[in-house]
């Protein structure tokens, strides 16, 4: 059995017949080569796999692809407009958010909805809301700052 | 993941008649234990029915004393719903600790109560709130609804369409939270309504339960030192990697006592 999926991704609509037990990650990995959504755990634990699913960061790993059928999903690929990254991309760098990198897509997704919900959270906040996303090298204190400086610089916007 | 045939159910009576048709059906909420079990192969449905496009199985609704959830409203939606918040701000507080930001975007209360995991929060509060089942074929009553560890009263393919709440005079949820997964270790709902007080334990059994002799303290005297003395009995809980059944009883207690003052404080939300 295969089904017919019709979504948008990262602003591009696009058409295509995936099995029924693909997962929404995987969908975006070998389909659409969009390979900067990573899988940590494969267990609905790590985030790295988040993406924005209709404006909230879900896990992509615990979705089937079917589930996406008229979803708009933006991943990290879809972030910066031309040459010019996201706020919250620019902050991540600015304030060093991360060692390996491995968790940075699913920590930036993450981190742009905590700031679309929250406007400009405090720290404990921050750390609340990132309960979700796993990173195994920082210590989370740059991700906290970088997610701060994130979120006040897209209420700025 | 073995393979499954996948159906997008429109309404409750499609998604019935997908079940029925099927060989070995299940019925797909927000798939938050679902799906992981799936991966595990600890489940192989031949057939997986999506609720997820059923509109009449979402949203909150206020009739007097009355608050009914749909099935499939999220985690999130009830725990930022200004209805529920208000309504029972315990319960808004309690779906606010559920996993964590991206599993409450998906996951459902009928889905988790359906589940019956003995350490989610839900179990907790239909038990404190006196809460109804309203399935597709008849009504349950929360007291009956949770018969032992992931088992329910609910029949083969019986669909939970909503869950009615009773109003509380005072009620909070406190829950010491497994620091990684963020389910209940031990959790408790304390809940004044109309009729008694209702206290309702769920993370520390194998299934959730009620504790008499702290609900009749609390009846005398609304009050964390009400509750000095009483405890529940370590040889009915659970030991696990997490905790002991000694730990357990100790922290219902805490548990038991934090939701009491959460309660008493006006709009309080969980305790954790």
């Amino acid at each position: 059995m295969t089904i017919t999926i019709s979504l948008t991704i990262n602003g591009r609509h696009i058409k295509h017949t995936v099995d029924p037990a693909l997962l929404l990650v995987d969908f975006l990995r070998e389909n659409c080569q969009l390979t900067g959504t990573h899988v940590g755990c494969d267990t609905s634990q790590c985030g790295a796999c988040t993406v924005l699913f209709d404006d909230q960061a879900i896990k992509a790993c615990t979705l089937f692809a079917a589930q996406a059928d008229g979803a708009s999903i933006v991943t990290i690929e879809g972030l910066a407009q031309d040459d010019e990254l996201h706020p919250m991309q620019k902050a991540f760098q600015a304030h060093h958010g991360l060692q390996c990198g491995f968790c940075t897509p699913g920590m930036v997704l993450t981190a742009i909805d905590i700031a679309r919900t929250h406007g400009a959270p405090d720290d404990a906040t921050i750390r609340r809301e990132l309960e979700g996303n796993l990173c195994r090298c920082t210590g989370y204190q740059n991700i906290v700052k970088a997610v701060s400086a994130g979120a006040r610089a897209m209420s700025k916007d | 993941m073995y393979p499954f045939v996948y159906h997008k159910a429109t309404s409750v009576e499609d998604a019935r008649k997908a079940f029925a048709d099927a060989d070995d059906a299940a019925f797909l909420a927000g798939g938050m234990t679902l799906v992981p079990t799936m991966k595990q192969r600890l489940a192989m449905p031949s057939d997986l029915v999506d609720l997820n496009a059923i509109a009449s199985m979402r949203g909150v609704t206020v009739d007097g004393d009355i608050l009914t959830i749909g099935a499939m409203t999220t985690h999130h939606q009830v725990a930022t719903s200004s209805i529920v918040q208000k309504f029972a701000p315990g319960l808004a507080g309690l779906a606010g600790t559920i996993g964590d930001r991206a599993v409450r975007y998906r996951g459902t209360l009928g889905g988790s109560i359906a589940n019956n995991d003995p350490a989610a929060d839900y179990p907790g509060a239909v038990l404190a709130l006196s809460a109804t089942i309203v399935t597709d074929r008849r009504e349950i009553a929360g007291d009956d609804f949770f018969t032992g560890m992931f088992e329910t009263a609910l029949d083969e393919g019986e669909l939970i369409t909503a869950v009615r709440f009773a109003k509380p005079i005072k009620g909070a949820y406190a829950k010491f939270p497994n620091p990684a997964s963020r389910y209940a270790i031990a959790g408790v709902f304390v809940a004044e309504l109309g009729d008694g007080v209702r206290v309702a334990v769920t993370g520390a059994a194998p299934t959730v339960f009620r504790v008499p002799a702290m609900e009749s303290a609390l009846a005398r005297n609304f009050s964390p030192e009400a509750l000095e003395g009483i405890g529940v009995d370590e040889q009915d809980l659970n030991t696990d990697i997490h905790a002991s059944a000694a730990y357990r009883a100790h922290l219902v207690s805490v548990m038991a006592g934090r939701a009491v003052h959460a309660a008493l404080e006006e709009g309080s939300q969980s305790g954790v």
